[in-house]
């Protein structure tokens, strides 16, 4: 494994019309780090996330993720990474096994591998007995550890996770975090958003987006001695009541 | 029914086919009171919020809001309350003002009879009442929505999971709305999956799998945490959190924020712990005792069930 960064990007920006919804960003995210990345709704997170994804083209800056150039390697980058949305993104009216299948296949497994990862997963999950669930009829904590289990099926070396944990309750939320230590002790990088600023302690290191541009960036200890506050929740409102975009 | 309470619910079951959604639930929610739902998704907060606002009927028990009957008076229930779903539930296709004018019609009033109850929200969105309602962001279509669950003055409100998916800020702006009606004398009773919302109610029921596992004022439900409990703090957080359940006299360890919550058995020694973590080679391992949340007795009930 190379110690180059596995997402670096300067002065990264997305334009829509006269709109600046993501104004000239610039940071490095380090192998194996669980990277935080905060705003208020509408700060431009998910714009941000999507171009680091190869799911758009920036407008102006450079950077690569995963060796690959986000202004012109879009769909290398799309193979190279795992991307769980804030929306759910499995098929209810398929089964848990159907949705592994299908995701195998999207993602070029061979079969053999596919089933092998199959089985990883459900015990991982203790899912076995529900492989042949409509996915429609899991409880919400469930949908999610699976989402996040099934964004992982080609090993990607880093997960984009686009707030995994909204509306999940506080034991399902703690049991979808050791999901995501298992990862990166595992050697993946993760690239997260989230609401709940407890989470936001998890991270190695947080930025926190205001109107588009990255107002701070660094290990939550340190933000919070720099803004001399005890939680993250300080830090982020600080940041968040001085945003002059009304969502 | 008893007239002097906003919402009465006893022994209310509903099922779906083999699943029982709701299991025989009992509790009451008082003229004024701001009233907290928290519990894991499947508790059954939705079919229960179903049932109060009349949209489905139960199979068992009785229920009964603003002092008219579920099943008999449904008429009459509807006219009186607001209902927020969890789900974005206004029509996307119409604006703003379109929206609001929709669901006064469908009230029968007008939107000049209620309008300063709905007026410090409304006016934060008046800027974009032209504009279509799909088009809002998350925060804006919550605050529309609150003003046509508003619109026709309901005494009781209903809210399944309003602030889900919205960042801190609008959050604490959200609750703060709450606060005000609570003052116009509205009663609601409002679903959340963050537990520091629980804390600004004036009384908490947790729930899960269709039951209520207890129901309280904050303070009440945070005295009944009986055990010793600890923050554990050091460098390897996740190390620490897989070897510290092993250790004898652990009872439970989650991560909470930037230290470990530490749940301890009676008689539990925390500095034998730090001495038996650092001779595993942990660093900068510390141990102090703290005071629980409410969500800590949220997760030691729910490992309970």
């Amino acid at each position: 494994m190379s110690n180059d960064p596995i997402i670096s990007v300067r002065e990264l920006s997305k334009c829509f019309g006269d709109f600046i919804a993501v104004d000239r960003i610039s940071f490095d995210v380090a192998r194996g780090e669980i990277f935080g990345f905060l705003g208020a709704n509408g700060a431009g997170k998910t714009t941000a996330m999507r171009m680091l994804c190869g799911l758009s083209y920036p407008s102006s800056g450079s950077g690569t993720v995963a060796g690959f150039d986000v202004m012109r390697e879009g769909e290398r980058i799309k193979r190279r990474i795992g991307y769980m949305s804030q929306r759910f993104s499995l098929y209810d009216d398929l089964t848990v096994m159907e949705n592994i299948r299908l995701y195998a296949g999207i993602y070029g497994l061979t079969r053999r591998q596919m089933l092998r990862r199959a089985v990883t997963v459900l015990d991982r999950l203790q899912f076995r007995s529900e492989a042949d669930t409509l996915v429609g009829g899991l409880p919400l904590g469930w949908k999610q550890k699976l989402a996040f289990s099934v964004a992982m099926l080609h090993q990607p070396e880093v997960v984009f996770l686009d707030e995994p944990t909204g509306g999940v309750d506080p034991v399902t939320r703690r049991q979808f975090w050791e999901l995501i230590y298992e990862a990166v002790a595992d050697g993946t990088t993760v690239f997260i958003t989230t609401h709940y600023m407890d989470e936001a302690e998890y991270c190695s290191r947080v930025s926190i987006m205001v109107d588009g541009q990255i107002r701070a960036l660094g290990v939550p200890a340190d933000l919070k001695r720099q803004f001399a506050v005890q939680t993250m929740d300080e830090v982020f409102r600080t940041l968040a009541r001085g945003a002059k975009r009304s969502e | 029914m008893e007239m002097n309470e906003a919402v009465v619910v006893e022994g209310l079951t509903k099922r779906y086919g083999a699943l029982t959604a709701l299991d025989g639930m009992s509790f009451c929610v008082g003229r004024g009171e701001l009233f907290g739902l928290i519990g894991p998704d499947g508790a059954g907060k939705t079919t229960l919020f179903r049932l109060l606002t009349t949209l489905i009927d139960a199979d068992g028990g009785r229920a009964a809001v603003d002092g008219f009957d579920i099943r008999k008076d449904y008429r009459l229930i509807r006219k009186r309350v607001g209902y927020m779903p969890g789900r974005f539930s206004l029509y996307p296709d119409l604006s703003v003002e379109e929206n609001l004018a929709f669901f006064a019609a469908l009230f029968g009033v007008s939107i000049s009879d209620n309008y300063e109850l709905i007026a410090p929200i409304y006016r934060q969105i008046e800027p974009f009442r032209t504009r279509r309602a799909g088009k809002l962001s998350g925060g804006m279509k919550q605050k529309l929505a609150l003003c046509c669950a508003l619109i026709h003055r309901p005494s009781v409100l209903f809210l399944d999971e309003p602030t889900t998916g919205v960042d801190a800020v609008s959050r604490g702006e959200f609750w703060e709305m709450l606060g005000q009606l609570k003052n116009r004398g509205i009663s609601m009773l409002v679903s959340t999956p963050y537990m520091d919302e629980a804390t600004r109610c004036d009384r908490v029921a947790l729930c899960n799998e269709g039951r209520l596992l207890g129901v309280d004022t904050p303070q009440g439900i945070v005295s009944r945490f009986d055990a010793p409990l600890y923050a554990l703090e050091g460098e390897n957080m996740y190390g620490l959190l897989l070897e510290t359940r092993k250790m004898p006299g652990v009872v439970a360890c989650y991560p909470f924020g930037e230290s470990h919550h530490l749940v301890g058995c009676e008689g539990f020694d925390p500095h034998r712990l730090v001495g038996e973590l650092e001779r595993m080679g942990f660093c900068g391992v510390s141990v102090r005792a703290v005071e629980p949340g409410i969500e800590d007795v949220f997760i030691k009930w729910m490992s309970h069930e």
